[in-house]
């Protein structure tokens, strides 16, 4: 609420409604000031826009300059200069009225002295439709309201719009505070939400950020992450609709990582921190609620994965031997950014014996291989999450970010005759008429390994998270700028 | 009683009544959609052959790939090439 949302013209206001006994019984009186005061005189009425007569009102019966103003009693007099209040008056006193407005004589037949009544716009009965009217003018969400013997847990579990888990019910006071995490107008659209290509405005997604427990302060990585999301090239749509056990998967790089306090370190891929639990589930909320995408609706996947409640976790960069994984995707290491990937669960690599990197690389690589199936080859991409004790190994032995990708690459390179249907006694593989030439295919195309530095400082393991259809046939990861 | 704001996009989905059920396909177009999953136009081939069999013209169609919706002109085209559409998803 502001003043300024309602300004004021230089001078003498008044502010009236006819409903008030003084009110009338002053109304000869402003007939009077406007013909003899020397000051401009402007009458607001809040309740008959042809009261007083005799004199112009101006029309206020929408009470946005009574209530902008802060008017409680009425009649009240405002002294107005260079468009802002300087003193007000309540009620009708005529010593004050005379001495207020500089005019004698005023109401010569009236007793000295009546007390004002109450502004409409402090009406009890006003309340609630001024504050959405003014104060929640920013929110345009459909007012859902919840019967007081009904429990509101189960009230939003009853109209589909929780994905198995209780959600904070998003009222008003709440979504308007989730929206201060943010310098974007709530009106503004964001993206388009598949399946039902519904477009998303910030508001829509500070409601679901607020059912999935966000604090404000992360607003702005579930609204980055859901412009990264919502377009033909990471293609939310086919993600949401395959068979396949995947959802986005959130990286989020930068400084933001340590301001809104999210965990890189021990449990980093589980629950217990706020901010990774709570981002990835409002991106998924939004998808659910907004988009329409339900499991058993278009969401067909065989058996999905725990991670599609919501999977969102930092790099630990400060403890990496490796330039920051968003600077590897051309960012500046002082820009906040979310990556999303679409990702299954994660799995673990064990190799609690390896001490030189060609060894880990060996072993790492060798798990990569399985990825979907140890015989499909470039069709899908995976996160590879190094904890820091695998981390070490590289680091002492001085591989870069690019070394270590490379020798993951070269290491992943698969002999075609291993690799072809049947080969093994397995039916799947390389179909007829590929790869007839011999030689090798490598497991993942350029750039399908997504390398990360997270998790707890004791452990000699790495986790993979697989893909999903990579390219523009299915999804390609994609990075954005997360700003206020 | 409390408030809370609708997180949904408060659009509800038009709802369309289907058209009657053909009494015959004899002589009408029938359109089949190829959603390039392997092996989608084994299944499709037969598909054709029993309904040409019951008369039907067919006409055969391909997404680009499985993973997206098919691209708005390749509806429009089915759409109005064809009077029969048999929806449906292999996998």
């Amino acid at each position: 609420m502001s003043a300024s949302d309602a300004p004021l013209p230089d001078g003498i206001v008044a502010v009236v409604k006819r409903d008030c006994p003084t009110c009338v019984l002053v109304a000869p009186v402003l007939v009077d000031l406007a013909a003899r005061s020397a000051a401009p005189i402007a009458i607001y009425t809040q309740d008959d826009a042809s009261f007083p007569s005799g004199v112009s009102p101006i029309d206020d019966t929408q009470l946005a300059v009574s209530y902008h103003h802060e008017i409680e009693t009425v009649p009240t007099l405002l002294r107005v200069t260079g468009g802002v209040e300087r003193e007000r008056i309540v009620g009708w006193n005529r010593d004050e009225w005379e001495k207020f407005t500089g005019v004698a004589g005023l109401g010569g037949d009236l007793p000295a002295w009546r007390p004002g009544c109450g502004s409409l716009s402090v009406d009890p009965s006003m309340t609630d439709i001024l504050a959405v009217r003014f104060g929640g003018s920013v929110l345009h969400a459909r007012r859902v309201e919840l019967a007081s013997l009904e429990d509101e847990h189960e009230a939003l579990f009853d109209r589909g719009w929780t994905d198995g888990l209780p959600v904070v019910p998003p009222t008003e006071a709440r979504v308007l505070a989730m929206l201060a995490g943010t310098t974007r107008p709530p009106d503004a659209v964001v993206a388009t939400v598949p399946p039902n290509l519904e477009p998303v405005t910030v508001e829509k997604i500070a409601i679901n950020a607020v059912m999935a427990g966000c604090k404000p302060e992360y607003l702005p990585v579930v609204i980055a992450a859901i412009e990264a999301m919502c377009n033909d090239e990471f293609n939310i749509h086919g993600l949401l609709a395959t068979t396949m056990p995947v959802g986005p998967v959130l990286i989020v790089n930068g400084p933001i990582r340590r301001a809104i306090g999210m965990n890189s370190g021990v449990n980093v891929l589980g629950q217990g921190n706020r901010a990774n639990s709570t981002i990835g589930r409002a991106v998924q909320l939004v998808i659910r609620n907004v988009g329409g995408g339900r499991p058993g609706g278009v969401d067909r996947a065989t058996h999905g994965n725990p991670g599609k409640v919501g999977f969102c976790f930092p790099e630990d960069e400060e403890g990496s031997p490796w330039t920051p994984f968003h600077v590897g995707r051309g960012f500046d290491a002082s820009t906040s950014t979310v990556t999303v990937f679409p990702g299954e669960g994660p799995r673990c690599v064990v190799d609690q014996q390896a001490r030189t990197p060609e060894a880990l690389s060996m072993s790492l690589a060798a798990c990569l291989r399985t990825v979907h199936h140890p015989k499909l080859p470039l069709g899908f991409d995976a996160i590879l999450v190094v904890a820091p004790d695998h981390a070490r190994v590289f680091a002492d032995a001085g591989w870069s970010r690019e070394r270590t990708l490379a020798e993951l690459h070269a290491n992943l390179q698969l002999p075609v005759a291993e690799i072809r249907r049947g080969v093994g006694g397995m039916a799947e593989g390389l179909p007829p008429g590929v790869g007839d030439d011999g030689g090798t295919i490598p497991k993942f195309r350029d750039g399908g390994i997504l390398l990360v530095h997270a998790g707890g400082g004791a452990g000699l393991f790495s986790a993979i998270i697989a893909g999903w259809a990579n390219g523009s046939t299915g999804s390609q990861p994609i990075t954005k700028e997360i700003t206020p | 009683m409390t408030i809370i704001l609708d997180p949904t996009a408060e659009r509800n989905v038009a709802q369309r009544t289907l058209l009657d059920r053909p009494a015959s396909l004899a002589g009408k177009t029938v359109g089949l959609l190829d959603i390039s999953k392997p092996r989608g136009n084994v299944f499709l081939d037969r598909l054709e052959e029993r309904l040409a069999d019951a008369g039907a013209i067919v006409r055969r169609y391909r997404k680009p790939t499985f993973t997206k919706p098919a691209p708005v002109d390749l509806r429009h085209e089915i759409a109005t090439q064809c009077e029969v559409v048999i929806e449906a998803l292999a996998d």
